[in-house]
């Protein structure tokens, strides 16, 4: 396993305490923890239907959850009021997922620019700092076509482009390659991961394709609502 | 480990249920395990013959007569100390596993033994390794890359097969168990 840098203690920075919900009458978490040092990049794993997505969601502050807790960086996430997770998700978290998440009216570079622009920052310093994400992401010369004009996979990683334009502490990720195929999709994780680890961003990944989560430096499975992480010990279950 | 190597080990797993005749052991053998290539006889009482010089089975009963399947094999503890840690210890990630890992899972249903929790150690084993091909994908030369992609393939069918084999587990223990 990856041990974490002697240098560097580890620090909880995302942590999900019993977290349970229902949706009506479906119950999709029934008691999750869950603990992310800051640095770490975790996959969450899964069958289909077992609440991986909503617990991201809870861990991000867009759900709240019946009961149980949530926390980031010492912070209760939800006793906070709507204001404040989405001063939170705005400042403090970046967001990729499967589909459809550029504005089709704007250029690349300008939704890449988009969550610079909403936190206030001037229109030129934005699109500048856009512009960097470009070259690195293998983009170059895409910055003023629409989504409409680019490839899914060039769409994605216009996507992870503005997950991470803001510099965010944690990046999290939904099925990111859901929708490409295995080439492209091993080549978006290959840029994810570098950036994350050139920025020290913390990502929660979640994935059902075990090649996407090998990228992680380790995997949480989700089941029945619960999730475990897999110690290599069979006191586990 | 190789499917054959593992041939004793099953062998040692159905005596664990109850003692029994050589017979009885290869007829069970080859209903759930041997998948076209039946068990030889004269195998299996050289292995049961290795197993009782071993120490991990005896012969509690000679029936009247003579011949080998007149006698009654009876696992020792040092016999079901040795399944048990086959059992529990994960394989090595190696593409192709699927033969030992199904006879693992079948003896883990028979003998009640938590074959999810096995199957989740092997899981975690698998995703070490493909972490490890991963990283070598990564920052090794083309070669490195295209050998380790190769195993990355195989232990994804493989850990394919252990998801879905998780979630049938139960329909699996009613057909072995009946
Ligand atoms: N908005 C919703 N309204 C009602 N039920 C929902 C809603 N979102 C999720 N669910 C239900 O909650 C449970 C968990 O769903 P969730 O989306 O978290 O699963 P998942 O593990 O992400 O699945 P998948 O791998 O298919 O994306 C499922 O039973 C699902 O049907
Ligand atoms: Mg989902």
């Amino acid at each position: 396993m990856n041990a974490p840098d002697p240098g560097t203690p580890s620090r909880p920075l995302v942590e999900a305490r019993d977290a349970v919900l229902s949706f009506g009458q479906t119950p999709a978490l029934r008691g999750a923890s869950l603990t992310v040092n800051a640095g770490e990049i975790v996959a969450v794993m899964g069958p289909s239907g077992s609440g991986k997505s909503t617990l991201l969601h809870c861990l991000a502050g867009i759900l709240t959850p019946d009961s149980g807790e949530i926390w980031f960086d010492g912070q209760r996430v939800d006793t906070l009021g709507e204001t404040g997770r989405s001063t939170l998700r705005r400042d403090r978290f970046g967001f990729v997922f499967q589909f459809g998440q550029l504005v089709p009216e704007l250029t690349a570079e300008e939704n890449v620019a988009l969550p610079l622009l909403l936190a206030g920052t001037k229109r030129a310093a934005a699109l500048k700092a856009a512009r960097e994400w470009f070259e690195r992401l293998d983009l170059a010369g895409l910055e003023s076509r629409r989504s409409g004009e680019l490839s899914g996979g060039q769409a994605q990683r216009v996507a992870l482009a503005r997950a991470v334009v803001s510099r965010p502490e944690v990046l999290f990720a939904d099925e990111p390659t859901g929708s490409l195929d295995s080439f492209t999709g091993e080549q978006v994780m290959e840029l994810l991961i570098d950036a994350a680890r050139q920025e020290g961003t913390t990502v929660i990944l979640v994935t059902h394709d075990p090649r996407v989560a090998a990228y992680a430096e380790r995997e949480v499975v989700v089941r029945d609502g619960k999730a475990s992480a897999l110690a290599p010990d069979p006191v586990a279950s | 480990m190789l499917a054959g190597m593992s041939v004793p080990l099953t062998l040692l797993g159905l005596l664990e249920r109850e003692p029994s005749h050589g017979y009885d052991l290869k007829r069970d053998y080859d209903a759930f395990f041997a998948r076209g290539k039946p068990l030889p006889f004269g195998q299996v009482y050289a292995t049961l013959g290795r197993l009782a010089r071993d120490g991990k089975v005896v012969i509690s009963e000679v029936a009247p007569g003579e011949g080998p399947e007149r006698k009654r094999y009876v696992i020792t503890d040092h016999g079901a100390t040795e399944v048990a840690t086959w059992l529990t210890e994960p394989l090595e990630p190696e593409p192709h596993l699927q033969t030992v890992l199904f006879t693992k899972v079948v003896l883990a249903l028979m003998l009640d033994r938590p074959a999810a929790t096995y199957l989740d150690l092997q899981r975690a084993a698998h995703m070490r390794r493909m972490r490890e091909l991963t990283e070598l994908r990564r920052t090794g030369a083309t070669i490195d890359a295209l050998l380790a992609d190769h195993a990355l393939f195989h232990l994804e069918a493989d850990l394919r097969w252990i998801d879905m084999t998780a979630t049938r587990l139960d329909a699996l223990a009613r057909e072995v168990r009946s």
